[in-house]
């Protein structure tokens, strides 16, 4: 009776932990989803320009107003000329405050720095084709300049940019087009070099060899899910790298095709699992009847066994896009990572998930390029969200028919 | 009670070694060479304890106003707004320069140019120059290999080599030093800037001009110690005033031949004596 007791005791402790297991995951799923989000949109709506810093030009120049990429341009030495961007025809001048000993001795700045608001002031008020760029702290009451007007980081702006340059100064440039392009691009090149091949290799593992070549087979497949990707990437980057420069007669190997092979050795292991997995569960008297029915060994598998078991197939290829997706290490190391738009699997790229590896650790937590750094990992998180959507509709539809 | 006195035991022993620390805090760049001489100084000197952290340079200086470091170290000067802030604080420093760096410009060893002005590499990784006949060199396309935006050594380039310019988007960025070297060995028409110490038969380094091409220079040790190489920077340690009893002896060893000799070995520029 005692016993009986305990025994329901520890089986309703064992129930309770238990649940509380699935509780502290799905907490943890959704505080990271949470942080990750509310990190991220603080992004949009802020200028694209250091916090307590201003862009200032002379009262009397007529531009009014420039996108962050002219000036990006007039910072660069591109844009020389005020009348390139609707001004006057002089030519730009730029001052930041390391300037100032060009312009003023120290003792007319002081030797702790009191007279320098007024010192800009007065710079402002003679030099008309001047642009400057300052912490909003040595603006004096009556300001002589006038500040900029500078447009906000939008959704459209973020996502339809093609410019990445988070670190530039004075106005950052915060456009993920080639980012995504380049994710894009080195997931699907490596789900196209790995589908056939794994999906090849599980058919024969599954339908064709015997036991004995399988046990030698798998155990070497699971192996090459072990490695660690920085020797995946280390093992591109020095053999297949060079390889793919001299194949293609490319100026420059480290290109998205080498990080689409690398990806499809590392997606191999899942698909090769998983799918033979699914081969494995059509049940071996669908297998036999038609058989007996005279259809041949390959009749067999293309027209009874594969459609039987495309839901795990398709579960496979999943599994695999999102761990090519979610791959850092290997990528960034092959791909050159060049944030331009790429057009064909011969060119650098860069994808999301360098560059957040890349960047996170030394930016500076709370400003700008952090805050982009998140967003674009709400971008990865969105993009996988929606190819587990498709999958599972597809998955769903097939099941109902 | 015997657990209880022994972790008592270890909280006090915890607390006395915390007393004697002294921390220093900053340059990821200077992070492998502080490392190696604050071993090298504990070994010769016992009972003190230095706590080398990186973060860099911007961090170290942060640190530094905030008082959580003693010592900040930083690859630049520090900056006029974090003087105006050690000043608001109240707080006076001290600016000793430790070591130099230099950086190299390297190529494929295939390519026949070996020599290029500051004007021309700004073109080339500006993206002005996209092929090497521009530069003198063979019809060749050029390909221009950066380290990413985290890193000192990107700061350093733009900063000293192209005038503050934004590197061109269609420029390699690699993750670390020795993926610099890789690629441009492999690779006929690169061309990529490392760290001094990193440079390989595999590789040629480039001569560069400050003065419009008059005189080019090879980086050496010894130009880079006689200051004739251009692409060369200060390390600095700042500390502040009020501690400087308790880290002049680490400076001092530092400054000394046989911390000079460490900077060497661990691929940095010693200071000229």
């Amino acid at each position: 009776m005692k016993n009986k007791k305990v025994r329901k005791f520890s089986e309703k402790i064992i129930e309770n932990i238990l649940g509380l297991s699935s509780a502290i995951t799905s907490l943890a799923v959704i505080l990271i989803t949470v942080f990750l989000f509310s990190e991220g949109l603080r992004l949009f709506g802020e200028q694209p320009i250091e916090k307590n810093f201003e862009l200032v030009v002379h009262k009397c120049n007529t531009v009014k107003h420039l996108t962050s990429l002219q000036i990006k341009n007039i910072f660069d030495g591109k844009i020389i000329n005020w009348r390139e961007v609707g001004g006057l025809n002089q030519e730009i001048k730029l001052f930041t405050i390391n300037d100032i000993g060009q312009y003023f001795s120290d003792e007319e700045v002081g030797a702790s720095f009191e007279f320098l608001p007024q010192r800009i002031n007065e710079l402002m008020i003679k030099d008309t084709a001047i642009i400057a760029y300052l912490p909003t702290k040595y603006l004096v009451k009556d300001f002589a300049g006038r500040k900029l007007d500078i447009d906000n980081i939008t959704v459209g702006s973020f996502l339809a940019g093609k410019e990445w340059f988070p670190t530039a100064e004075p106005v950052v440039q915060i456009g993920i087009l080639p980012l995504i392009m380049g994710t894009l691009w080195v997931c699907f090149g490596a789900i196209l070099l790995a589908l056939p091949l794994g999906l090849a290799t599980a058919i024969y593992m599954a339908e064709i060899t015997n036991h004995k070549i399988r046990n030698i087979i798998k155990p070497i497949i699971e192996l090459l899910a072990g490695i660690p990707s920085v020797v995946y990437g280390f093992f591109g980057l020095v053999i297949i790298v060079p390889m793919l420069q001299q194949t293609f007669n490319l100026p420059v190997g480290e290109i998205g095709l080498a990080g689409s092979i690398i990806l499809a050795i590392m997606v191999l292991p899942t698909i090769i699992t998983i799918a033979e997995d699914a081969i494995r569960t059509t049940p071996n008297s669908i297998r036999e009847a038609s058989l007996a029915l005279g259809a041949t060994q390959w009749q067999t598998i293309r027209r009874v066994v594969l459609p039987n078991s495309i839901l795990g197939i398709t579960a496979a290829v999943v599994l695999g896009i999102g761990r090519a997706f979610g791959e850092t290490m290997a990528v960034l190391m092959v791909t050159g990572n060049a944030a331009v738009m790429p057009n064909s699997l011969l060119q650098p790229m860069r994808t999301i998930t360098a560059t957040i590896a890349a960047e996170l650790g030394e930016a500076p937590q709370g400003g700008l390029h952090y805050k982009s750094l998140f967003a674009l990992g709400c971008v990865l998180f969105i993009i996988t969200l929606i190819t587990n959507t498709i999958v599972e509709w597809v998955t769903r539809r097939k099941k109902l028919s | 009670m015997k657990r209880l006195i022994s972790l008592t035991a270890f909280a006090i022993a915890c607390f006395a070694f915390t007393a004697a620390t002294v921390k220093i805090k900053g340059s990821d760049t200077l992070l492998p060479l502080a490392q190696k001489w604050a071993e090298t100084f504990m070994k010769t000197k016992s009972g003190t304890s230095i706590n080398v952290t990186g973060g860099g340079s911007g961090v170290g200086i942060a640190a530094l106003i905030d008082g959580t470091t003693d010592i900040a170290t930083a690859s630049r000067k520090i900056k006029m707004d974090e003087k105006l802030k050690l000043q608001e604080a109240g707080k006076t420093y001290k600016e000793i320069v430790v070591a130099m760096d230099a950086l190299s410009v390297i190529v494929n060893p295939k390519n026949t140019v070996s020599k290029l002005t500051r004007e021309q590499l700004e073109g080339i990784f500006t993206g002005k120059y996209t092929n090497w006949k521009q530069v003198g060199g063979a019809d060749l396309k050029i390909v221009a290999y950066s380290r990413e935006s985290s890193s000192g050594t990107f700061e350093f380039f733009k900063e000293k080599v192209m005038s503050k310019k934004n590197f061109a988007s269609s420029c390699l960025m690699m993750p670390a030093t020795g993926a610099v070297v890789q690629s441009v060995s492999q690779t006929k028409g690169a061309i990529g800037y490392v760290g001094f110490a990193y440079t390989n038969s595999k590789v040629k380094d480039i001569s560069v001009s400050y003065d419009q091409g008059k005189t080019f220079i090879a980086p050496s040790l010894q130009t880079a110690i006689n200051k004739t190489y251009p692409i060369v920077r200060p390390l600095y340690f700042y500390y502040l005033t009020k501690v400087e009893t308790q880290v002049k002896p680490f400076i001092n060893f530092v400054l000394s031949a046989e911390g000079q000799k460490i900077v060497t070995a661990v691929g940095y520029v010693p200071l000229q004596k």
